[in-house]
């Protein structure tokens, strides 16, 4: 047996480290490297949502103010009333586009021409004159009288207040004329250019013009049609829950109704819409567009994720407290409605919130039942043709106007406003009534 | 009478029926002090009462309510003779809206033909006729059923047992309202399907590669004259899903990595709930996002590099359809991950293995099937969604792989198709239903598979 030479062993053993180090100090790179990777995944992911936010926000913020001109309206007889006789009819037919036409035209006297009145006119938005008639048919004293009067600038000019339109563009590329700006600077010059609260926007429904279009009518037709959804898909779901976590026998048919409820858990949510149209509408006659058609989608859309959040809520509750109160003779029933679905009740509550909420920004199965109508009124009932939030939003990134894109937004931090104030209850729910056994 | 008032006055007899009940029980067992008697609590007998004066009742008004309106529609059809009977589904339904119009205000008897004005008139007559009955027939059913059950109670009487056994059924008939959707689903789907491949061959459907449902309608001709091949939407499907998968497996399952290992419990904290916002925003958001910010922002890079980028890009509908699926990807991995058991790390660290050599040749691959199955659902949501392509994305089936031309994937097709009024018989409407069929069929499939496998794999370290 030879022995090993202690010198060579030495060198060998320093080649060995060397090796092991450099190989060490490579798996270290590559540890570095990796957390590298890691953390920059995580961080684009936040990137992600801020750069989404900030977007939103930038191009929405503006949504909430509108610009008003101040001018002097003469509230002129011969154009409102003019046999005065002061009948409610006779105000409503009105021609108010006409008074702040003239009120125009007095401003700015050296204005001629059809084009270049009509360039004019342009400056004040068409739903002043509604403005105006809601102003009279308040007091008909005013006719005959002169008030200096804030009005909506018209979606254009107010885009150019906000700064939304580059100035420097040559005329043939901007929507807003050279005249028109000139007209603008003087009223500013003069300071009766302001810009204030945006209440039209969260006061009125759906309208071809920007400046005069809201979001409530959306809000209602989401408010009508969430409602629907909540009074069917909990009490269904939390009954289906109960019924297959504490009832059921264990057999195929069972396995069949789980197996059911997680695969529409995953199905997509316009196959839904294609079901509502085909049943609800096409079968059973339901109205088309109403808020009843999209809440009984949407009930079987959010149905899963409810009986899933409600199961999970009854598995929680410890099983020696159904022993318990079945050891006092109670029955199966009155275990599971005594004990069970109190107990069970928060985080049932809770998965329902999350459910709605989804039920909420949910815009593809509507589309496909009708909610898409351009629809000016505020849905009063059920069965009125109405939209949704998220449709809305839809609607406004379809239209070509520019003053539409600020809206799209405002719209839009409406609906994440709702949602989030729908995930902090669930958050505060689960915090403050969650038991942990 | 109105609907709602016929139910608020079900509901008024439902609560005097369970006051009804339970006094009655307590006097047949001779008093309060008798309760004893008694076989079950006195408020099941009221509670037994109150269900069977409310359920058949119930059952009555709305099963009348879901066929009324066809009965009539029958009736009118027959009382107006002439030849509206023989017409073509199509053009009588037109001449009952016709009918309608009338009935509903909208349009007034003197500016409609008078075949028209009468029927209408009839259809008001019926329409209130069957209100009444409705109402009278309810009214009766409800009185009978309560005054049955209350004639029956009788000290030996069951109650609680009966309600308890009504109370199960129902439950029982709540879960299967999940089997009935699916079925719904399958049947309202298959039925329409089927009718638009007696136009189109289901192998035209399926192989063809031109995609025009435009032409057929312009043209005023059956399908077959238009252009139906699926092929150029399956491949705008696949691609868009592609690149939202390119992005969102990556990012989600690294950022899923460095949180459920790296990460330090207050970053963990603050990112993952920041993560989750992304599965929370709707994804209508995301398409005003993609259309109206990312599609210009590639358009401009992609201009200033000499590229040409189409302004509907697969790329920007797919790049956003990435950071929607991140949040998905991310949290099901992280559950994957966290799930395997901490015994194996600790005996790869014992053999001397780096945190990162542990992860990619321990964790991963233990973790590996849940993973596989938890992206095949990210799919399965990649090929069904809606929102964000169909505002980011093309309605031109453009046949390429190219990511910077515009395409167009069957959702798409289906909302442009459906959206706005359509005859419900055209082979163009038809043809929505047989891509919902498709997606149908390919989201199910994907989602069974991914079920099981996640089912068997947390199965596996339970």
């Amino acid at each position: 047996m030879n022995k090993p030479d202690p010198l060579r062993t030495a060198q060998e053993q320093g080649r060995i480290r060397d090796l092991v180090e450099r190989g060490l100090r490579r798996r270290y790179r590559a540890e570095r490297r990796f957390r590298a990777y890691g953390l920059a995944a995580a961080v684009s992911g936040l990137l992600f949502v801020g750069f989404l936010f900030l977007s939103i926000i930038s191009t929405g913020y503006t949504a909430f103010v509108q610009s008003y001109i101040q001018i002097d309206i003469r509230f002129d007889a011969e154009l409102i009333d003019p046999e005065g006789k002061q009948v409610e009819e006779i105000l409503r037919m009105g021609d108010y586009s006409g008074v702040f036409k003239a009120a125009l035209r007095e401003k700015f006297p050296q204005v001629e021409g059809r084009r270049e009145l009509r360039q004019l006119y342009g400056l004040i938005s068409d739903g002043s004159a509604f403005d105006l008639r809601d102003m009279v048919l308040d007091d008909p004293r005013l006719i005959g009288q002169t008030r200096e009067l804030w009005l909506m600038a018209s979606d254009d000019i107010d885009q150019l207040v906000k700064g939304k339109i580059d100035r420097k563009l040559p005329e043939d590329q901007r929507v807003v004329s050279d005249l028109q700006l000139g007209w603008l600077d003087a009223l500013t010059a003069e300071d009766r250019v302001e810009r204030r609260f945006n209440r039209v926007f969260f006061t009125a429904g759906d309208s071809r013009e920007p400046e005069q279009a809201g979001v409530l009518g959306a809000v209602v037709g989401s408010f009508l049609t969430l409602a629907v959804t909540l009074l069917l898909s909990f009490p269904i779901g939390v009954a289906a829950a109960i019924y297959l976590e504490e009832f059921a026998p264990a057999n195929r048919f069972t396995d069949m109704i789980e197996v059911n409820i997680n695969n529409l858990a995953a199905v997509p949510s316009i196959v839904f819409g294609l079901l509502g149209l085909a049943v609800f509408i096409k079968f059973f006659g339901v109205p088309r567009s109403a808020p009843l058609v999209g809440g009984l989608v949407l009930t079987l859309m959010t149905l899963p994720t409810i009986i899933i959040a409600s199961r999970a809520a009854i598995k929680a509750v410890p099983p020696s407290i159904r022993e318990a109160a079945l050891g006092m003779g109670a029955s199966q029933v009155q275990v599971v409605a005594h004990h069970v679905l109190p107990l069970a009740m928060p985080g049932m509550l809770t998965g329902a919130i999350i459910g709605m909420a989804r039920a909420l920004g949910e815009s593809a199965p509507l589309l496909m039942i009708g909610m898409v109508a351009f629809i000016a009124d505020i849905p009063g009932s059920l069965t009125d043709p109405a939209t949704v939030l998220p449709v809305q939003v839809f609607l406004w990134a379809d239209s070509p106007e520019r003053a539409f894109l600020e809206r799209t937004s405002g719209a839009i931090m409406v609906l994440l406003v709702f949602l989030l104030v729908m995930n902090a209850a669930a958050v505060i729910l689960r915090q403050k009534f969650e038991r942990r056994w | 009478m109105q609907t709602s008032t016929l139910i608020l006055a079900l509901l008024v007899l439902t609560a005097i029926a369970y006051q009804l009940g339970r006094a009655r029980s307590l006097r047949v067992a001779g008093g309060p002090r008798g309760a004893r008697k008694l076989h079950s609590l006195p408020a099941y007998y009221g509670l037994l009462t109150a269900i069977w004066c409310s359920l058949p009742a119930l059952v009555v008004v709305l099963g009348w309510q879901a066929l009324e309106d066809r009965i009539i529609a029958g009736q009118v059809v027959q009382s107006m003779g002439g030849g509206v009977q023989e017409l073509a589904p199509g053009e009588l339904s037109l001449v009952l809206n016709d009918v309608r119009n009338v009935v509903a205000g909208n349009v007034k008897p003197d500016a409609v033909a008078p075949e028209i004005a009468t029927a209408a008139l009839r259809w008001q007559r019926l329409d209130g006729l069957s209100r009444t009955s409705a109402a009278v027939l309810a009214l009766c059913v409800a009185l009978a059923g309560g005054w049955i059950t209350l004639s029956r109670i009788k000290p030996t009487m069951r109650a609680r047992n009966r309600v308890e056994q009504i109370v199960r059924v129902a439950l029982m008939g709540c879960s299967l309202i999940a089997i009935l959707t699916t079925i719904g689903i399958v049947l309202s789907v298959l039925y329409e399907s089927l009718q638009f491949f007696r136009f189109v061959p289901v192998t035209e459907f399926i192989f063809g590669t031109q995609w025009s449902p435009q032409l057929a309608i312009r043209a005023d001709q059956v399908g077959s004259s238009g252009a139906f091949g699926a092929v150029p939407l399956f491949a705008g499907t696949l691609l868009i899903s592609f690149i939202a998968m390119a992005i969102a497996v990556p990012v989600g399952l690294f950022s899923a990595i460095y949180l459920a290992e790296y990460a330090s419990r207050g970053f963990r904290a603050v990112t993952k709930p920041m993560l989750e916002v992304l599965a929370g925003i709707p994804t209508v958001v995301y398409g005003f996002f993609a259309a109206l910010t990312v599609a210009p922002l590639l358009r401009g890079v992609g201009e200033r590099l000499g590229l040409e980028v189409a302004s509907e890009s697969a790329l920007a509908a797919g790049l956003v359809m990435g950071i929607m699926i991140i949040p998905f990807v991310s949290s099901l991995a992280d559950d994957m991950i966290t799930a395997v058991p901490q015994s194996m790390r600790d005996g790869s660290y014992g053999l001397g293995a780096t945190r990162s050599e542990t992860i990619r040749k321990v964790v991963l691959p233990a973790a590996l099937p849940g993973i596989v199955g938890g992206v095949l659902l990210a799919v399965s949501r990649a090929i069904g969604e809606t929102m964000i392509v169909v505002m980011a994305a093309g309605l031109s089936a453009n046949l390429t792989a190219n990511p910077l031309e515009a395409v167009t994937t069957v959702t798409v097709q289906i909302v442009t198709l459906l959206v706005g009024d359509q005859e419900f018989d055209s082979p163009k409407t038809l043809a929505a239903f047989a891509l919902g069929l498709v997606l149908f069929l390919v989201t199910l499939l994907l989602n069974v598979i991914a079920l099981k496998v996640v089912r068997r794999y947390r199965e596996q370290y339970e």
